[in-house]
């Protein structure tokens, strides 16, 4: 008889938790996005520290508040937003390498700073793939169903290579003021040139209408040089959309494919990470 | 044709209409430019995403290199017919719009021939063009927040399937059964761009 298949139960799933990988390519003709891990970083970083191939797929907590329970005794770690960790009440470290035994449960409270963190496990979150992917896109509505509480996760099999260390030192995500460095276009030349200075001079808040789709920001209205609809045109992570109302939306790792207000600048790809655990409230500067 | 900086992950290029938008997809997918990772084509755009790490410059100079020329919309050879109940909440006010009558709005629908030029907006939602220059009607004013799946609808010289329930700011001419977008099929979009795609008015069965 084979052994039952290792799995983290989800007890409770805080604001929002989903599985989340690299995302899924070569799909965007279809009308699908890339969507994957948000803190493309901080996702990357668990796998390293869990040894597991690049790739595999990670837990995506939002605010945390996720508890998983371990069937089978499995390897974890948590990394991204700091969060307090317990293990059956014990403390616990992120960043570190955690063994659970079968039956423990880990609890994750909220982050002081910073918005999401992510909780891997050696051997991947080993749901069906779908379109290449095992990342849920809110806003398509593709791949694995959000976990609720009872949902039980199968864990991959464990990756040959070993974790090399027990811990990973690492500056903290978040805090209440970011700034993300921006290239100008594709559409600059659909706003004044005021509207441009104060882009870059001046600051926004993260408003609570944020999610994985994207992020409203409160902040000076940048306005328009031109009249007119423009035709929807393909879009990436990072691009500051300026719908009528003037105040710019930043798009995230489940932005629509296209869109149809104009980008008037989109934020660095290596910078995307810092934008992704800007929390309500945090204030932005953009810069050059 | 105009290139455009996406930050460091795109380069999108912009061209006079549709037929060159359609023949640089076709031309960049038979001979794609290296650190290409996915194409996006729209009405009148190509956003080409490139890798991280990927010069755009570079890109952008190998897209205006080619010479590329641009002709009908690419047909796949494969045509759909999708049966639609024309029953939309929106035919009173297309049926103004062109100065058709209602049935006049459905027999044009019908006789056209649509090819789908891209998709874009929902995982499987193809924008068709067709030959029925008097459909062309603008979106509503203001979109509706729930547009049920199956809903075939009008706006700016496209026609569309709604894949599944969502807003939506096109105008509805009615409603098919037939599953466009079906993750349980090995090609999930029935309307992929170069599909022929007729419509034929069903009867409502209920």
């Amino acid at each position: 008889m084979r052994p039952s298949r290792r799995a983290l139960e989800v007890v409770a799933t805080g604001p929002l938790t989903t599985v989340q990988d690299e995302g899924r390519f070569g799909h965007a003709g279809l009308g699908v996005g890339r969507s994957g891990a948000a803190d493309i970083r901080s996702y990357a970083l668990v796998n390293r520290l869990l040894a597991n191939p690049r790739g595999a797929a990670a837990l995506e907590t939002t605010l945390g508040g996720l508890r998983v329970r371990a069937h089978g005794p499995v390897t974890v770690a948590v990394t991204g937003a700091e969060v307090p960790l317990r293990i059956d009440g014990r403390g616990a470290a992120t960043h570190t390498v955690l063994h659970l035994p079968d039956g423990a449960e880990l609890t994750m409270g909220a982050p002081t700073t910073g918005l999401r963190s992510y909780l891997g496990v050696r051997g991947g979150v080993d749901v069906p793939p779908v379109l290449g992917s095992r990342s849920t896109d809110v806003l398509a509505g593709l791949g694995p169903d959000p976990p609720v509480p009872g949902t039980s996760l199968p864990v991959g099999p464990a990756p040959e290579g070993f974790p090399r260390v027990d811990h990973v030192p690492t500056t903290p995500v978040g805090g209440p003021k970011t700034t993300l460095r921006v290239v100008l276009g594709p559409r600059e030349d659909w706003f004044t040139a005021e509207a441009v200075d104060t882009l870059l001079s001046g600051e926004y808040e993260v408003t609570p209408r944020t999610d994985r789709v994207g992020a409203r920001l409160a902040g000076p209205v940048l306005e328009r040089s031109r009249d007119g609809e423009m035709p929807s045109e393909g879009m990436v992570a990072g691009s500051l959309q300026v719908p009528p109302g003037g105040e710019p939306v930043l798009f995230l790792a489940d932005h629509p494919v296209t869109g149809g207000y104009p980008v008037v600048a989109v934020v660095r790809a290596a910078d995307l990470p810092k934008a992704a655990q800007a929390g309500p409230g945090t204030r932005v500067r953009f810069v050059l | 044709m105009r290139v455009l900086r996406c930050g460091d992950t795109g380069v999108l290029v912009e061209v006079a209409d549709l037929a060159e938008v359609i023949a640089l997809h076709a031309a960049l997918e038979a001979d794609p430019v290296p650190g290409v990772v996915d194409l996006v084509p729209a009405a009148r755009t190509l956003l080409l995403r490139i890798d991280p790490g990927t010069d755009p410059e570079e890109v952008a100079g190998a897209v205006t290199a080619r010479d590329v020329v641009p002709g009908e919309v690419r047909e796949s050879g494969e045509t759909v017919l999708l049966p639609v109940v024309y029953d939309g909440e929106d035919l009173d006010d297309v049926a103004e719009l062109t100065g058709l009558s209602r049935r006049e709005v459905v027999q044009a629908h019908t006789r056209a021939t649509w090819t789908v030029a891209f998709c874009g907006f929902a995982p499987g939602f193809g924008y068709m063009v067709g030959d029925q220059p008097r459909l062309r009607v603008p979106r509503r004013s203001e979109a509706r927040t729930r547009v049920p799946a199956g809903s075939v609808a009008l706006a700016d010289g496209f026609t569309g399937v709604y894949p599944r329930c969502s807003p939506g700011g096109w105008r509805l001419l009615g409603r098919t059964e037939t599953r466009i977008w079906d993750l349980e099929r090995d090609r999930p979009g029935l309307l992929r761009p170069g599909v022929r795609v007729r419509f034929i008015e069903a009867e409502d069965l209920r």
